[in-house]
């Protein structure tokens, strides 16, 4: 993107830069329920969005943004812990309807209401069990200022295709902190372009391969039918037990996402290392001043940072198979990543830099690689 | 057969009044001569929700008790003209009662049937918040204790245009016609025995004498004629990153910091600490530096403390935290209070510091100034950071004070103030 105007350094947040970021990808309605730390994005979001509605609860907001997706439009809403948890149920209507949106999910601390004004990344395992059934919601993670830009638009376009809802991850630390920033970095961003059913047949909602998303159609069209249904179904929509067309249905939802969901990572691997540490989100930061400083150390470490965290991307398993260590650093105290790569037994490889009410500090992880 | 119909065969059990309510939605939309294309039908669940495989029109299953507010969605984004019919139970219409008010007040335009056979009739028959006061249900054998939700009522007092109960008995369609041609929010809630559950623990009700002996009047409630909810005509919106919005920074001064320096300003809510803050990183910008800046204050931003966190650096910051800072800022008392462990674990460094405040056990320098008396609780935090870039020459005084200038502040602070530093 060119600079607008010739000062093209400036001090900013990375709300600003997902709110432009989902606009100009062609996000264009925002269904806002206020709730500290994710308020910045709905307040840029109203200046910018061409259409914004505020809801009355976390519930309103995620069925109104399932009707306004099943009309064709593309919506975003951010939130944080309680307003997710609250929007749970609907997220799994709209995954089962199959109805593209994208959800904001600005971490803090937690367990309950936790500390609103403390970031945290408390969340992964929450995300990772969305769906009754373990079914993956494509997940994307922010882990520097860059990614406000980048991430919004793959995580919209993954919600068209694989017509899925969509959480990006952030934190409270990354859509508050301002930053000196130079505007010039900031690349392109195409628009995505809607594409319809245009058969002559009569349209049937789920009709689509075995890990394909079905063409879309908008609730009004005027020439085919439309049914959309939250509970298990068949090709046509329609309402079924169990039969073997239903749960073929149903068994799709899973392996679209798996097959489709872009696996973005960032891996710098150093020549002789034998420590890899593994980050995402607000965490990463710390992770590279930390590489660094082992650097000057003379410790060579490598450095994983997760952008696809659901469905976690085989690469993952590839790469962790090459290091004897690997350090995790997650800013919460659980190692919630951690389990979900190498479950919840402890193992003797596996170091965790983490903590709660502050952010890792890139000492803690340097400290876990040496350990 | 209607063309509103794929099957008639409806799914329900004989003598159920949801049979009735889905022959008078066709019989309405066959007379309102309207397109099946143009309506979209969104059901809840409930025994009444598994119509929509009979009907031609859209159909949209949802969740219990939200069908309210996707149907309330679904209108949001349709253009004028379609007709967004929305069938929910008494269970549905309880659960997302906030639904029907919010529909109601926004005055969106569609129609809720709402199939009121006051108890859960998919479930065994339990007391919904819409079963009256004496009616029995398997969970309350000797009769309901309590009074139901006047629905009409509530809607009403909500703001809906149109509001109506009647029993669904015989042909109804006029009456739905009526709502379905409402210009905006409609409600019509049709009273039904469940054969199944309803009868079965109240053998002597018949519905007419039902609805008179507990309390469900039927009537029409009219509201007054108000704006229908309609999305406004796209307009394009400015790009947030116009220069006029996010004010940019030119590089034109110098430094000689090398390194990083990490600075905590702490005041408290309405003293501008935050806005103080953010001068001075862009006045680092300005001097070379990359800078980060945050806040932290507690959910009531109106009171207590607000501490500002600065990050200036030669090189980028990749991260952002302080566990340790090299320079503390202290304007007020919270300020002080919400700052003081790190104070006292500082063991070089400097902290500059009201002269209000005792001098906390430190082992970083302290420098005292009359921040509060001298420019007063507003200017506080902005005349202090001035007075730690005059005093430290981290970056060039004037580049801060360019920076005030040129902000929002500079309007107001008075220029007595910044002429102490101008002449230093």
């Amino acid at each position: 993107m060119e600079a607008e105007g010739q000062r093209s350094l400036a001090l900013l947040d990375g709300s600003r830069l997902i709110a432009e970021s989902c606009v100009r990808a062609g996000a264009d309605a925002y269904v806002g329920y206020p709730i500290t730390p994710a308020s910045l994005v709905y307040s840029y979001a109203s200046q910018r969005f061409p259409v914004i509605l505020p809801a009355p609860d976390e519930i309103t907001a995620l069925q109104w943004m399932a009707g306004l997706a099943s009309t064709g439009r593309l919506p975003v809403t951010a939130t944080s812990f309680p307003g997710l948890a609250l929007m749970v149920e609907s997220i799994n209507m709209a995954y089962m309807m199959e109805l593209p949106m994208l959800i904001v999910l600005v971490q803090r601390l937690g367990p309950s209401t936790g500390t609103a004004t403390a970031g945290a990344q408390d969340d992964l395992r929450f995300v990772h069990g969305l769906i009754s059934g373990g079914y993956p919601v494509p997940t994307f993670c922010i882990g520097e200022i860059e990614d406000c830009w980048s991430l919004p638009p793959v995580a919209l376009r993954t919600a068209v295709e694989l017509r899925t809802p969509v959480v990006l991850l952030t934190s409270k630390e990354m859509v508050m902190t301002e930053r000196s920033f130079e505007l010039g970095k900031l690349g392109d961003i195409q628009r995505i372009e809607r594409e319809y059913y245009e058969g002559a047949e009569p349209y049937r909602p789920y009709a689509a391969d075995d890990a394909e998303a079905p063409r879309f159609l908008p609730v009004g069209d005027e020439g085919h039918q439309v049914r959309l249904t939250a509970s298990t179904h068949d090709r046509l929509g329609i309402l079924r037990h169990s039969t073997d067309e239903a749960l073929a249905n149903t068994r799709r939802l899973s392996a679209k996402v798996k097959a489709k969901t872009p696996a973005l990572y960032d891996l710098e691997e150093k020549e002789g290392a034998k420590v890899l540490i593994v980050t995402y989100g607000i965490t990463a930061g710390a992770a590279r001043e930390a590489i660094q400083m082992l650097s000057e150390a003379g410790i060579a470490a490598s450095l994983l940072v997760a952008r696809t965290l659901v469905p976690i991307p085989d690469a993952y398993f590839t790469i962790l198979e090459r290091y004897p260590r690997v350090v995790f650093a997650e800013e919460n105290l659980q190692g919630q990543f951690a389990s979900m790569l190498f479950g919840e037994r402890q193992r003797e490889q596996v170091r965790i830099a983490g903590g709660i009410g502050h952010m890792v500090t890139p000492e803690q992880i340097a400290e876990e690689v040496s350990a | 057969m209607s063309d509103f119909l794929i099957t008639p065969d409806f799914p329900y059990c004989k003598g159920c009044g949801h049979h009735l309510v889905a022959r008078n939605t066709v019989r309405a939309l066959e007379t309102l001569e309207r397109d099946p294309y143009d309506v979209v039908l969104v059901t809840d669940i409930g025994c009444h929700g598994i119509v929509d495989r009979n009907f031609a029109t859209h159909t949209i299953h949802g969740l219990h008790g939200r069908s309210v507010a996707l149907g309330s969605g679904i209108t949001m984004g349709l253009q004028e003209g379609k007709e967004v019919i929305v069938f929910i139970g008494d269970g549905g219409a309880t659960i997302g009662l906030q639904h029907l008010l919010e529909a109601a007040r926004l005055n969106l335009d569609l129609t809720v049937v709402v199939h009121n056979n006051m108890l859960y009739g998919m479930t065994g028959g339990q007391p919904s918040g819409l079963t009256p006061c004496g009616f029995r249900t398997v969970i309350t054998t000797e009769g309901s204790p309590y009074p139901h939700h006047n629905l009409c009522q509530l809607v009403h007092d909500a703001g809906a245009p149109y509001a109506r109960r009647l029993l669904g008995r015989g042909d109804f369609s006029s009456e739905l016609q009526e709502a379905f041609d409402v210009d905006g929010f409609a409600l019509v809630e049709v009273l039904e025995l469940c054969p199944s559950h309803g009868l079965k623990m109240n053998p002597e009700l018949r519905l007419r004498e039902m609805a008179e002996g507990l309390g469900y009047e039927t009537g029409v409630w009219r509201g007054q004629d108000r704006r229908v909810f309609r999305l406004e005509p796209e307009e394009s919106c400015p790009s947030l990153l116009t220069p006029d919005r996010i004010g940019g920074t030119d590089v034109r001064f110098s430094t000689s910091l090398q390194g990083r320096l990490s600075l905590v300003l702490g005041g408290s809510a309405g003293e501008g600490a935050q806005r103080a803050a953010e001068l001075f990183a862009k006045a680092a910008m300005a001097s070379g530096l990359h800078a980060t800046k945050k806040g932290s204050y507690p959910v009531t931003v109106g009171v207590g403390f607000s501490t500002a966190e600065v990050i200036v650096s030669r090189d980028p910051i990749l991260y952002h935290g302080i566990p340790h800072c090299d320079v503390a800022v202290i304007t007020s008392r919270d300020g002080l209070e919400h700052n003081r462990e790190r104070i006292e674990a500082m063991n070089q460094g400097t902290v500059w510091l009201d002269k209000s405040l005792e001098i906390p056990e430190t082992g970083a320098d302290v420098r005292v100034h009359d921040f509060r008396g001298h420019a007063g609780p507003r200017n506080a935090a902005i005349y202090s950071l001035l007075t730690f870039v005059g005093e430290s020459g981290m970056i060039p005084t004037q580049a801060l004070l360019t920076t005030v200038k040129e902000s929002s502040i500079g309007e107001y602070l008075p220029d007595t103030l910044l002429k102490e530093f101008e002449q230093s």
